[in-house]
């Protein structure tokens, strides 16, 4: 049978052509002759730098690596980027992006978008890229608010947050991105920060390595419009104090060294901080990103609280799953393989015939 | 029905073997137009499906037209949920399914009653008696059962107990519910049909044994009670006669029988096929359009892809992503979903790529009438985005025609990198008609050429890809994709300036991106066929110009007014934007131009608009396509010749 395995976990770029031994491309190479231009200090620049780091590490050529974007300040990404790439509509890039990697497997499809794009106008097509495990990889810058539109709340935005459309504060109860995406049923979930180099270069290669929908929150500081949201976890000093480092096979643990806190399961199943001395060692929850059951990682997701006063940073779920492009890919090959040669006039004849003709003269 | 009348003691024509003899007398007529009415559970679609199906394996030319209701089992007995399936066929050329049935099958009072308007006098009416129960007359209206009161004594009723019948016959089945039995009396009826017009049950045979074989008391009760049904009408003195059409003359060659969806499937499969190139299709399910999806989801082993989507502007986004990946892109919708596709069409117009979407036009506004017909997305396809974003329109003129217009959107679609609006209807999508399946290697050559090397320098003097460096002569901008080296680049939906594609927002640019892109759309007017205008006489004044499904009507309506002496010239679009390039020409020829619709005037105002010539517009929304009759009677009352009452045959 031609039809791809379904069952061996392969990479995300495992049909995508490779660099000839030696050949290594370097971040200039990905970099366009188009002016990047986001607001000086926004995150966004950070964050293209990385990923342009980044993508000569993964040994592809660079025309089979594609960037699609929808709209809002994030989506610009695609025009900065040395590859293929289209910046398209609001909302719809997880859709448009299907399509590609539906019909090319020699392709790393790669999705930008912001909390705007993504969950708001786009919620639909985002939920359902997860659930099919389509193999793209979506970037989802959240600044928590809407930039390019001028400084509306936006669906990540915290609720009483005061902006020019909510003056007296906003009544919205946001999303966590990180549990959407872990109840659509994605596969893959990690979050990083734009300004971190070192982590999210990692979580970007995971996510590229990964076969399926890799969903990559990125916390971004938007200078003009919500300058600081991240600064909780993102400040050196407070950062030893919230953030939660997840580690596949480490218990799940808060602060800093003396002063740790590690994350435990009650015999009723809820879970909570305490302190490191105090744990029974039995109750201690350690992380597994490769859990089939996605609840103990929903339930770590939920400890980003609306202060911020423990943030999970890192891969919460990476477990495989067939892919949807993998899936319509072998369905063809199983049918054209049925016929034994490549479709021509002939068999187009014979469809066109069906079942029941007559003969006239 | 008139023509000679014949005795025949033997096989009636020479399909004698596929046949069973009839003993009774055999009268030869020219064309008979039949119509099954029942209840939404009753199987009247498949019962029309399989005389359609021995129909044409006689010879005859064909035409036919479902009509069902939006709900799937709307309540049982009553107006609402009758569903029946018209057939017209001759010995002659067919241009449309009828108006006037010769004959109805109405297997319950509701079904008399919904479709008792539509018969002549002196029509030949078939009822099943054993659903006038004083319950199911009531539902509908009836105080009386009016095969009894003597109100239907104009025609010719034959008032038959086809359920009991049918149980009767299947007496010997223990195995079988009553229910089960009395589901099989369409089978009891199609017989009885089958007989009366002397049509072969070969293939309905077939057809059972293929859909029962898993359940041979099914399977063998229906053909029985279709057996049954032969029987009766060769035995019963309630039937005195019955009826040959001989074959029509039709173009030697294969046909087989093809409704609108499924030649618009084949069409798209057809032509991606002749370009070389992957078909993908992105579609959300949607009526009247589905059957589009599902033959082309069928169709795996042509390396056919199709995307179901989560919406209707996911399933163009999938399309458009693959176009943009070098596939031959396709979404499948009707009105509403066009409506919600326009913001991805706008950008598949900025990004010049070439992508088909076929809108199954339905009745609206909004959901409508999911399962009745209009024209009324014209305007809708042309004008239905923000900015200006001119692309391509075509309409298909008949079910066949939906394979030669798919073929020509791909063709128009990828030579000029566009996107196309292909508008059928609800009418073309489930009517049907006999199709002289063509041979694939005389389809156009649609040969795609990628691009595949740099095509421009910069300022520096370097070698660059400029991806809106446009070709000469058709103004198409190179098709590169994904995976070529060297030709990496970046589209979206920001204007871009002209030849570099880069971001622009320098106002002369985007004024000559907007003359460019409407340019590029309005010179294709140069590569199709020029608007034929076809006037035997030579001496019309008045003309009636058509356009998508109002061919067979107009065509039949021209052939009924001339026949009736009167002189109209007839021309009719499938190119709606842009229009032939002579069509302004042919319309100032004529003092008077007709153009009926299937909306409020949408095509008027865009000739009138355009050509700035007076139009005579003649519409009607009423979810169903126009009678022979009631166009016959405009042209006649326009060019001074009375018709006559009833269709005219040849």
């Amino acid at each position: 049978m031609t039809a791809v395995d379904l069952e061996t976990p392969r990479l995300g770029y495992a049909d995508v052509p490779r660099l000839a031994d030696g050949e290594k491309l370097t971040r200039k190479d990905f970099t366009s002759d188009m002016e990047a231009r986001w607001c000086p200090g926004c995150g966004d620049y950070a964050i293209l730098s990385t990923v342009q780091g980044m993508l000569p590490d993964l040994g592809l050529k660079r025309e089979n690596v594609v960037f699609v974007s929808g709209i809002g300040c994030s989506s610009r990404f695609p025009y900065y980027v040395e590859t293929y790439g289209m910046h398209s509509i609001h909302g719809r890039a997880p859709a448009i992006a299907t399509g590609i990697a539906t019909t090319r497997s020699d392709l790393s499809v790669w999705v930008v978008t912001g909390d705007g794009d993504a969950l708001s106008i786009g919620g639909n097509h985002l939920i359902h890229a997860l659930r099919r495990n389509v193999n793209l990889k979506i970037l989802l810058f959240n600044n928590r608010i809407y930039g390019l539109t001028k400084g509306q709340y936006s669906p990540t935005s915290e609720q009483g947050k005061i902006t020019k459309s909510s003056p007296m504060g906003s009544v919205d109860h946001p999303f966590n991105p990180v549990s959407l995406a872990l109840g659509a049923d994605a596969t893959f979930v990690a979050r990083s920060t734009d300004t971190d180099r070192a982590h999210l270069s990692s979580i970007l290669k995971a996510a590229a390595d990964h076969r399926g929908t890799a969903f990559v929150e990125i916390y971004q500081n938007c200078l003009i419009f919500n300058d600081g949201a991240f600064v909780a976890v993102k400040d050196r000093e407070q950062q030893q104090e919230r953030a939660v480092w997840l580690t596949d096979g480490q218990p799940v643990a808060v602060g800093p060294e003396g002063n740790r806190r590690v994350l435990v399961r009650d015999a009723a199943g809820h879970v909570a901080y305490v302190p490191e001395a105090e744990a029974d060692p039995t109750r201690v929850v350690v992380h597994d990103e490769h859990a089939e059951d996605p609840g103990q990682a929903f339930a770590i997701s939920r400890l980003d609280d609306a202060e911020m006063s423990t943030v999970p940073l890192g891969i919460f779920r990476n477990v495989s799953r067939p892919t949807y492009d993998d899936g319509v890919r072998a369905q063809i090959a199983t049918a054209t393989g049925r016929l034994g040669h490549e479709a021509g006039s002939d068999d187009l004849r014979k469809v066109l015939l069906g079942n029941d003709t007559w003969t006239v003269g | 029905m008139s023509d000679g009348s014949l005795t025949s003691h033997g096989p009636s024509t020479d399909h004698g073997s596929r046949l069973r003899m009839t003993s009774k007398s055999v009268q030869q007529v020219d064309r008979v137009v039949i119509r099954f009415a029942g209840d939404s559970g009753d199987g009247m679609q498949l019962t029309g499906d399989r005389f359609t199906s021995e129909t044409a394996a006689i010879g005859n030319d064909l035409a036919t037209l479902p009509n069902y209701p939006a709900e799937i089992r709307a309540p049982q007995g009553t107006i609402p949920g009758v569903s029946s399936f018209q057939l017209h066929f001759a010995d002659h050329h067919v241009l449309t399914p009828g108006d006037a049935p010769d004959v109805l099958v109405a297997m319950n009072p509701a079904a008399l009653k919904a479709n008792m308007a539509d018969m002549p006098r002196g029509s030949t009416i078939i009822v099943n008696t054993d659903e006038f129960t004083k319950r199911n007359l009531a539902k509908v209206g009836y105080a009386e059962s009016p095969v009894a009161d003597g109100s239907l004594e104009s025609w010719h009723v034959h008032a038959l107990p086809l359920t009991s019948m049918t149980v009767q016959a299947l007496a010997e089945f223990d195995a079988l519910t009553k229910k089960d039995k009395e589901r099989a009396k369409n089978m009891f009826a199609l017989g009885l049909l089958s007989w009366l017009y002397n049509r072969s049950t070969t293939g309905t045979e077939a057809f059972l044994h293929k859909k029962f074989g898993a359940n041979p008391d099914i399977l063998q009760a229906n053909l029985k009670a279709l057996r049954s049904g032969w029987n009766y009408g060769e035995t019963t003195e309630d039937f005195a006669v019955s009826y040959v059409v001989n074959p029509a003359e039709m173009s030697p060659g294969t046909y087989r029988n093809v409704t609108g969806n499924a030649a618009t499937a084949y069409g798209m499969a057809a032509g991606a096929l002749r370009t070389g190139r992957p078909l993908a299709l992105g579609s959300y399910p949607i009526t009247p359009a589905s059957d589009i999806l599902h033959v082309l989801s069928g169709l795996k082993q042509l390396g056919v892809t199709t995307m179901q989507a989560e919406d209707e502007i996911a399933g163009i986004g999938m399309a458009l992503g693959a176009a943009f990946a070098g596939a031959i892109a396709l979404t499948t919708t009707s009105g509403p979903g066009l409506a919600l596709k326009s913001e991805t069409i706008g950008l598949a117009i900025s990004l010049e790529l070439p992508l088909v979407i076929v809108d199954v036009q339905r009745g609206g506004p909004s959901t409508g009438l999911p399962t009745k017909t209009e024209q009324a997305d014209l305007l809708q396809a042309m004008f239905g985005r923000n900015g200006e974003a001119p692309c391509v329109v075509l309409a298909p003129q008949s079910p066949v025609d939906c394979f030669d217009m798919s073929v020509e959107s791909i063709r128009l679609a990828t030579k000029y990198m566009t996107p196309v609006i292909l508008l059928t209807d609800g009418y073309l999508a489930n009517g049907s008609e006999p199709w002289l399946v063509p041979q694939v290697d005389d389809l156009p050559d649609l040969t795609v050429h990628l691009a595949t090397k740099l095509n421009g320098t910069d300022a520096a003097g370097n070698k660059v890809f400029h991806p809106f460096l446009r070709d000469p002569e058709t103004l198409a901008r190179p098709w590169a994709v994904p995976g070529t080296p060297e030709l990496e680049h970046r589209i979206g939906g920001i204007e871009k300036a002209d030849v570099t594609g880069a971001i622009s927002y320098d106002p002369d640019n985007h004024d000559h991106m907007t003359r460019l892109r409407a340019a590029k759309i309005d010179g294709i007017a140069k590569d199709i066929p020029a608007l034929e205008v076809e006037d035997p006489s030579g001496e019309a004044d008045v003309l009636v110009l058509g356009w998508g499904s109002t061919y067979g009507p107009v065509a039949a309506a021209v052939r009924a007014v001339r026949n009736g002496g009167g002189k109209v010239a007839r021309a009719h679009l499938r190119h709606l934007n842009p229009f032939p390039a002579n069509t302004g020409e042919v319309l100032k020829r004529y003092s008077h131009v007709i153009v009926p619709e299937m909306n409020s005037g949408q095509l008027a105002l865009l000739l009138r608009a355009k050509y700035l010539v007076d139009i005579d517009s003649y519409t009607s929304v009423r979810g169903l396509p126009f009678s022979t009759v009631e166009l016959a009677d405009v042209l006649g009352r326009a060019v001074g010749v009375t018709t006559a009452e009833k269709e005219t045959t040849r």
